[in-house]
């Protein structure tokens, strides 16, 4: 190798000089261009991959993936794969012409012919593609990222597409950032405690909270303190951290954060911090300041609701159904979506919720979601969302005025036809 | 294009390459997908350059922010010519370098990645034309205005 700084072991040196095949090698030349931009000294072994490219973005990516397929490549790795631009269990769905169509499927198609498995959504967490304790993995999607390295505590680098599916190639990444211990420790410090556990309680404060944790961190590793939550009580504090992490993955470049005595390596302060860390106090104006930054629109006018980003759970869903038992429906001038991935959707119909939803009016999609491909009606100008990621992008890639409320404050607003929200814990 | 070649500075090779444009710094990083359209304009509404095009300029920033799929919406813009003529920042984004890996790849088009100390990244000139050359074999990439 011309960097002697990397240092590749024999086998190594022949994926890359193709004698395990093109594939191998073309996938090999990516790895190794991250890991001197990482300066990495070595790679390591990987035990899974999340592959984030099946959502068409262009020829580029197509071009990439099906040269993969033409030379022969197969995933080395267990891989699922992110969400798609297309609905294929409800194709009617997605308002797009031919072209787009016909490449995003194509896309997929790659995707599978190299061995992937078709889950088709940005939550593999969810769908039982969960990752150990320590485990190495090559995963993208900014939200899967920041879960798997936060949640889970495995381990993974923030890697864009293509090199994920790369990574499950040749089954290795760079041996560097949030791989290694060093990378993973905090260099700064939030501090909630002023923060009421009335206002912690609710729903948007955690999308909030995501936000200004984005804003503060940029690319840093975030240790929280004041904040309380048990991994294991079937899965309200996972959606919380599914939410934070998601919205401060989108407003910064969120990687890894650690909440102590709440996520798996982070015990106590002393365990996931460097030497002389900067602590910040966070205030209720400033959490209500992040909540008001995802809050574009004004007045109380409203055209749709969108759940789901990142997918819905099936403990979302059981709330959700809980929340319309009553069985009155959706205003008519409301339209009421609700993004998941095909795994769950199948749990969510044997326990009856998905009926429930769409009795009241509401429609599912899934495989995709409605912030990365036409599915909304053009006539709505105006959405309330629960998902902090959602508020961030919408406005940029789909025209489109945002409201974040809670799901009781989605489903109130929708019955209603208009913006329903109770604020008095944000003052 | 005329530089004055008095002025370098130098950083980290992060993808090799070389170009010449216009500085363009950003106040804050930037998402590639979600936050710049296929014609290389800034679309993010919670950026303070929304609206400024990307395309043909030194593009400086911190690092870059939020989705893997940036990976996929640079490379699309540097295969259409849409993209930056060089980055530079002071902490490598992994997720923007590897999009200039694969255009290099299947384009053979290669854009210069340069990270910079805090202290040089302010002696950035903040107009006018700049060069960015970068090597991957030395490890070691230019400015020069």
């Amino acid at each position: 190798m011309t960097d002697s700084r990397l240092i590749l072991t024999e086998l190594e040196q022949a994926m890359l000089a193709g004698d395990l095949g093109p594939a191998i090698a073309m996938s090999m030349r990516l790895v190794v261009g991250v890991a001197k931009a990482n300066q990495a000294t070595r790679l390591i072994e990987i035990e899974s991959a999340h592959a984030d490219g099946c959502l068409y973005h262009g020829i580029a990516g197509l071009e990439y993936t099906e040269t993969l397929v033409k030379l022969g490549g197969k995933v080395k790795v267990r891989t699922t794969t992110n969400v798609s631009s297309l609905d294929l269990l409800h194709p009617d769905l997605v308002r797009a012409d031919g072209a787009f169509l016909g490449n995003s499927r194509r896309l997929m198609d790659a995707h599978l012919a190299l061995g992937c498995e078709a889950t088709w959504t940005c939550a593999p967490y969810q769908t039982g593609h969960r990752p150990g304790f320590g485990a190495q993995i090559a995963w993208a999607e900014s939200n899967a990222i920041v879960f798997a390295n936060s949640v889970l505590g495995a381990r993974t680098e923030r890697y864009g597409d293509f090199l994920d599916i790369s990574a499950a190639l040749v089954g290795r990444v760079p041996f560097a950032g949030l791989h290694t211990d060093q990378g993973r420790k905090a260099s700064f410090v939030m501090d909630f405690s002023a923060i009421s556990r009335e206002l912690l309680d609710e729903e948007s404060a955690w999308p909030a909270m995501g936000a200004l944790l984005g804003d503060i961190a940029g690319n840093r590793v975030v240790a929280m303190t004041g904040l309380h939550g048990d991994l294991a009580d079937g899965g309200l504090t996972e959606d919380r951290l599914k939410s934070l992490g998601a919205t401060a993955a989108s407003s910064g470049g969120v990687g890894l954060f650690h909440i102590i005595g709440v996520t798996p390596e982070a015990p106590n302060l002393e365990a996931v911090v460097q030497a002389n860390c900067e602590t910040m106090k966070v205030t209720t104006e400033q959490l209500r300041a992040s909540r008001d930054r995802l809050t574009t629109a004004v007045g109380d006018g409203l055209d749709a609701v969108s759940l789901g980003t990142p997918h819905f759970s099936l403990p979302e869903f059981e709330s959700l159904a809980k929340e319309l038992k009553s069985g009155e429906k959706f205003a008519d001038s409301i339209d009421f979506y609700v993004s998941t991935s095909r795994g769950v959707l199948g749990r969510a119909e044997e326990m009856g919720y998905a009926q429930i939803l769409r009795d009241a009016g509401g429609r599912i999609v899934t495989d995709t979601c409605t912030y990365v491909t036409p599915v909304l009606n053009p006539r709505i100008k105006t959405v309330m969302t629960n998902s902090g990621k959602w508020a961030w992008y919408a406005p940029g890639n789909l025209g489109i005025a945002t409201i974040l409320g809670s799901v009781k404050e989605c489903v109130a607003s929708a019955r209603a036809g208009r913006l329903v929200r109770n604020d008095a814990l944000w003052f | 294009m005329t530089l004055s070649g008095s002025k370098r500075l130098s950083g980290r090779a992060l993808h090799p390459g070389r170009g010449a444009g216009t500085v363009l710094i950003l106040d804050q990083p930037i998402s590639f997908w979600g936050g710049v359209d296929h014609h290389g304009v800034i679309i993010d509404v919670h950026h303070p350059q929304c609206g400024v095009s990307v395309a043909d300029r030194v593009l400086v920033m911190t690092s870059g922010r939020g989705s893997s799929s940036a990976t996929a919406v640079l490379a699309e813009l540097i295969r259409a010519k849409k993209a930056p003529v060089a980055m530079i920042f002071t902490e490598c984004d992994t997720i923007l370098v590897i999009g200039a890996l694969v255009s290099a790849e299947l384009y053979q088009i290669r854009m210069p990645m340069i990270e910079l100390t805090a202290q040089d990244y302010e002696k950035i000139p903040t107009a006018g034309i700049v060069q960015v050359e970068a090597s991957t074999e030395t490890m070691v990439g230019f400015i020069t205005w």
